[in-house]
């Protein structure tokens, strides 16, 4: 009797203590899994020299249709992110054309990004400036998120293997671009 | 000739008339349409590169952003229309309150879940507090005590005496 009578005064002073407990975890879990889920699907981001460098798709920024880093495999890329309101852009695109010219073809190429920007903008941009290099549009920025740029203009410079050769994360300028890219390429003066 | 004259006099008031009819029946018809207005836009979108909303950023891309916005504005489109645009060029992260779609429904059901449990443990609490109340009122129902007796004063006193030193 006495057992039985402690027995249900034991579950009775235990069980709302406990499910309250229970519940209090779960809700403290709750919240950290949903802190943790939303940091870890920003996930961490950037490339390194030697590392592959991230080539998913991108609509073109003139015309339909969508192309990648990946289309370019075999041959040297300069990646160059920019946007129209970017003033350093404006500085560094007659010189990414001018070694375009010079050195563009089927072994190398400049592959223009423009990121975070409105697609009339950076469509004038291009005709403004006259660039024949190739340009696609990352308009969220999460390719330059997965490139790790801080901002723009950043410029990589892709091996034939999709690997990071070369980074600046700043404007190009003629005397960079003879003096660090050309060497690299085919033909250089490495 | 006269009456013909009146006839047409008349014909064009009715004309005029019911031009008149149409031009008033027409501005509730456009009334319909939300009007969009440039700083209630800029309150619920982002600049995606400052990472605030628009209408505190001053980047070249949101003074880009907010002139896109106004050109959209004079081109006579809704606010909605003219978030659809924004998420079309930027992405979704434009939007500074996240469609309730996926992970980001979080943000709208936490708040109402965390809400809704607070609610109920209040609940729990009050129901809890009025059941403690009601038991102290059972045991106020006896008289309340009017301390000892004179008897027992007394004994109490003889007692205490024995022990004065």
């Amino acid at each position: 009797m006495a057992r039985g009578c402690r027995g249900r005064l034991g579950s009775n002073l235990q069980r709302p203590v406990s499910f309250r407990s229970a519940i209090a975890v779960l809700a403290v879990l709750a919240v950290v899994g949903l802190l943790t889920f939303g940091l870890l699907s920003k996930g961490s981001s950037g490339v390194a020299l030697g590392e592959v460098a991230p080539d998913g798709p991108l609509p073109q920024l003139e015309g339909g249709g969508s192309g990648s880093l990946a289309d370019y495999r075999g041959r040297w890329v300069l990646v160059n992110f920019w946007a129209s309101w970017c003033v350093p852009c404006r500085q560094e695109a007659p010189e990414l054309e001018e070694f375009q010219r010079q050195h563009g073809g089927p072994r190398f190429t400049v592959l223009g990004i423009d990121s975070r920007d409105l697609t009339d903008d950076g469509r004038k941009f291009v005709r403004d400036y006259g660039l024949s290099y190739p340009q696609l549009r990352d308009g969220n920025g999460d390719t330059a998120h997965a490139f790790g740029t801080t901002g723009v203009p950043e410029n990589f410079l892709i091996g034939p293997d999709g690997k990071v050769r070369l980074l600046l994360r700043g404007p190009v300028d003629a005397e960079y671009l003879e003096r660090y890219v050309a060497p690299q390429l085919p033909g250089g003066r490495s | 000739m006269r009456p013909r004259a009146g006839l047409g006099a008349r014909l064009s008031a009715v004309v005029l008339a019911l031009v008149s009819v149409a031009a008033l029946a027409a501005p509730p018809a456009l009334a319909a349409q939300p009007q969009a207005s440039q700083t209630q836009i800029e309150a619920e979108v982002m600049c995606p590169v400052c990472g605030t909303l628009l209408q505190l950023a001053e980047s070249p891309q949101a003074q880009r952003e907010k002139a896109f916005v106004r050109r959209l504005i004079r081109e006579g489109r809704t606010e909605q229309q003219i978030k659809d645009v924004l998420v079309a060029e930027y992405g979704e992260a434009v939007l500074a309150l996240p469609k309730g779609k996926g992970f980001n429904l979080s943000a709208y059901l936490v708040p109402a879940i965390a809400f809704a449990i607070a609610l109920v443990a209040l609940g729990f609490g009050v129901a809890r507090w009025r059941r403690a109340g009601d038991h102290r009122d059972d045991g106020d129902s006896q008289p309340p005590s009017q301390g000892p007796s004179p008897e027992d004063s007394e004994r109490l006193d003889a007692d205490l005496a024995r022990y004065d030193l």
